[in-house]
């Protein structure tokens, strides 16, 4: 039976160069890792994921995964399910802060302070769902 | 349909999420593409491409592709080459560190200032390569 130290949770982050919602999913996906959820957490590069990373592929064959989406293109939700299972759980930065009331005025390079406070708080919704993916696993 | 001379260089990043050299590659590319080639350069999502995005892989079909990799897997350079992308020209992170080993970033999530700075190193030699594509088409 696996130990309580080898259960870890994937996040596949969608790399989102193209638009701001992307650097949300990216930062907020490095915000649970390094702060919030630093040892139930690993990430897992999307392109070499999809391109074939052996070890990438058989972490999220065995392990649960969560997936971060900037855009309703949908890369890593679509590509984890290709290629290896479909995720415990995918959140999409763009649906997520709907209502939010944030005005998503912000460079993708650099994010202001609205949207790193935005970024916090989808690294929170992140974090919630790793607890509830690791509660169902125990 | 555009001709050659309104063609632009398509410069990728890996997409490198786990390492700060990832993050320098992503940002020597916004520096190069937003900044000091906006007219002439454009990137694309590589997780996109890679999921087969059609407008995407016609993109880096239709022009002349640099990339740009953190990491000695080179993600992006190899993603280019299989989706049959015009490679032009590859780039790593590892070689500008090894030309300035006093610029060693440590963050991932927001680059600090050495990070940065190797950004801005790397991205004016891709202005460089980007320069001389373009005197060639």
């Amino acid at each position: 039976m696996a130990d309580i130290s080898e259960k870890k949770v994937g996040i596949i982050s969608c790399s989102g160069e193209g638009c701001v919602e992307g650097t949300i999913s990216r930062v907020a996906t490095r915000l649970v890792l390094e702060k919030l959820r630093p040892n139930e957490t690993v990430t897992i590069c999307l392109p070499l994921f999809l391109a074939g990373g052996r070890e990438e592929r058989t972490f999220a064959s065995c392990y649960p995964t969560i997936t971060v989406d900037g855009c309703n293109k949908l890369c890593a939700k679509i590509g984890t399910e290709r290629y290896s299972g479909k995720p415990a759980s995918s959140i999409v930065v763009a649906d997520l802060t709907r209502g939010w009331n944030y005005s998503g005025l912000s460079s993708r390079r650099k994010l202001n302070d609205e949207t790193r406070s935005v970024a916090e708080r989808v690294a929170e919704t992140i974090a919630s769902q790793v607890d509830q993916v690791l509660e169902h696993w125990r | 349909m555009k001709t050659p001379s309104q063609k632009k260089i398509i410069v990728i990043p890996c997409s490198g999420i786990g390492k700060a050299f990832g993050s320098v590659s992503r940002e020597a590319t916004y520096e190069l593409t937003e900044n000091l080639r906006k007219e002439t350069t454009e990137t694309v999502c590589l997780a996109l491409l890679v999921s087969g995005d059609q407008d995407s892989l016609q993109l880096v079909r239709n022009n002349k592709c640099i990339t740009v990799d953190g990491c000695p897997l080179q993600c992006a350079e190899k993603n280019i080459r299989l989706a049959g992308g015009d490679f032009a020209a590859s780039f790593r992170v590892v070689d500008v560190f090894k030309n300035n080993r006093n610029l060693r970033p440590k963050n991932i999530t927001f680059l600090d200032r050495a990070g940065e700075q190797m950004a801005v190193l790397l991205a004016e030699q891709i202005a460089n390569k980007v320069d001389e594509l373009l005197r060639e088409q």
